[in-house]
């Protein structure tokens, strides 16, 4: 197999996932109004002071993001199971992970870079300005793939299992704990003058394991659910 | 000797049977040994006084806690790779255990904490990756028990569990980091050299004795679970139950 055929598979996987996701535009948008209204919901909850809100800011924010990756990951791969979509993409001779990172990358464009884009806006509700909010925007831009490749292996896990919803959370959570602290640690460094350029590089290291290991896993699980 | 006989369940069942009372003899007696010296034996600590003695559960339970899932990936890789359902058995049959050694590294780390500390629970880099080596455990077990088909439950966890492999140093190195930005290192538990002999060599056999124990029951486990999987065969040796079972159909 040549390499041109291999691109054309990935690039058609992404317009196919695209095209989809412009025809049920309500789906994309659940997620970013998910992650807004949650970041919205922790002023009212822990009071107007703007040095808290600067302080758990950071971290609101990343949690925030996290769970809207986490709730919009049943889209990754159920529709393709449902309708046998994803049996095709198995018996095509292209690899399986290839494919698969052409996915989780529609996927991250539909839901991820939106809370990229909409960060700077929930960043100054926080109080965050100039530079910490330079870094939010980074950190999210580099820790938002590595969210989406790292729950596409727990959403290919649960294909077609009961109460995957919940079960995904559970599995995935704890997976999300490094970029986390890495992510909300950048924007906290920053805050604190110590600069974020060493939890940014940790970032971006996750993000490359992550590229390197994640679809490969990812498509291992997606063969035992339609074995 | 043909060892990998011994990779089919209907084989395994009666030789893990004849190795259950050797590794759990073993294992209670150096439990003995190793509580006794422990509690008696070694010296008090001028510092913590008695209530550093719980480090003689505490420090073999986190250690199994952590080998344990380790050895769990090994078995769901082995099994993976050689597609031997033994493997999987194995890997099912350990979670447990690593859980709850997990879960009792978390409880007396929380004992010796609240004398020591002064509070049951810090956000410390150790406490913390248990915690979610604890997560990591129910996540393998929650996705076993949610799917029906054995064979996909099999190699499903299997899957969820080598991911947790490589993400737990991860992990652990992540929230040192974290924990280092917020506060200082106002908390140390690495005492290892300056340890008195007598208090190493009591942890040491205390290891050694839940090394011994979570094989027993982990072969114990395995036990139940190939007759449990395998729905009441007709071996040599039968266990009293199985043996009224099949005469009750």
């Amino acid at each position: 197999m040549n390499r041109s055929s291999m691109w054309e598979a990935v690039s058609g996987i992404v317009k196919r996932d695209l095209l989809l996701a412009m025809r049920r535009r309500s789906d994309a948008a659940m997620s970013v109004f998910f992650l807004v209204i949650v970041a919205s919901l922790f002023p009212l909850g822990v009071g107007p002071e703007p040095a808290v809100l600067r302080t758990i800011g950071p971290g609101v924010l990343w949690v925030a993001a996290l769970l809207a990756c986490l709730l919009s990951l049943s889209r990754v791969f159920t529709a393709d199971y449902v309708d046998g979509a994803l049996e095709q993409m198995v018996l095509v001779p292209q690899p399986l992970a290839v494919l698969v990172a052409g996915k989780v990358f529609a996927h991250w464009l539909i839901s991820g870079l939106p809370v990229v884009l909409l960060s700077p806006l929930l960043g100054l509700q926080f109080g965050l300005d100039g530079a910490p909010l330079g870094v939010l925007v980074l950190s999210l831009l580099l820790g938002t793939p590595t969210l989406s490749m790292i729950g596409a292996i727990g959403a290919a896990l649960v294909l077609g299992v009961r109460g995957s919803g919940l079960l995904v959370a559970l599995l995935v959570l704890p997976l999300y704990v490094p970029v986390l602290s890495f992510g909300a640690g950048a924007v906290t460094g920053s805050m604190a003058g110590i600069g974020g350029e060493a939890n940014l590089s940790l970032l971006g290291a996750s993000l490359v394991l992550s590229l390197f290991l994640a679809p490969w896993a990812t498509a291992a699980a997606i063969r035992i659910a339609l074995e | 000797m043909n060892w990998s006989k011994y990779s089919a369940p209907q084989a395994f069942y009666p030789l893990a049977g004849r190795l259950i009372p050797w590794f759990a003899v073993v294992a209670v007696a150096l439990m003995g040994v190793g509580l006794y010296m422990g509690f008696f034996v070694a010296p008090t600590d001028f510092q913590q006084g008695e209530s550093y003695r719980i480090i003689f559960v505490h420090v073999p339970a986190a250690w199994m806690s952590m080998f344990l899932y380790v050895v769990m990936a090994i078995w769901a890789g082995v099994g993976m790779g050689l597609n031997a359902r033994l493997s999987f058995m194995m890997a099912q049959a350990i979670a447990p255990t690593g859980a709850m050694f997990t879960f009792l590294a978390l409880l007396t780390g929380a004992m010796w904490g609240k004398p020591t500390w002064g509070a049951w629970w810090v956000w410390d880099a150790r406490l913390t990756s248990e915690l979610i080596l604890l997560f990591q455990y129910a996540g393998v077990m929650l996705l076993r028990t949610s799917i029906d088909d054995m064979r996909r439950a099999d190699r499903s966890s299997a899957v969820f569990s080598l991911v947790g492999v490589v993400n737990v140093p991860i992990i652990y190195f992540s929230v040192q980091w974290w924990n280092t930005l917020h506060q200082g290192a106002s908390v140390s538990m690495s005492t290892g050299s300056k340890m008195a002999a007598t208090m190493l060599m009591a942890m040491l056999i205390m290891t050694v004795a839940f090394w011994f124990y979570s094989i027993a029951v982990i072969l114990a486990r395995v036990r139940c679970i190939v007759v449990e999987r395998d729905s009441l065969p007709v071996w040599d040796e039968k266990p009293a139950v199985i043996q009224e079972a099949v005469e009750a159909r």
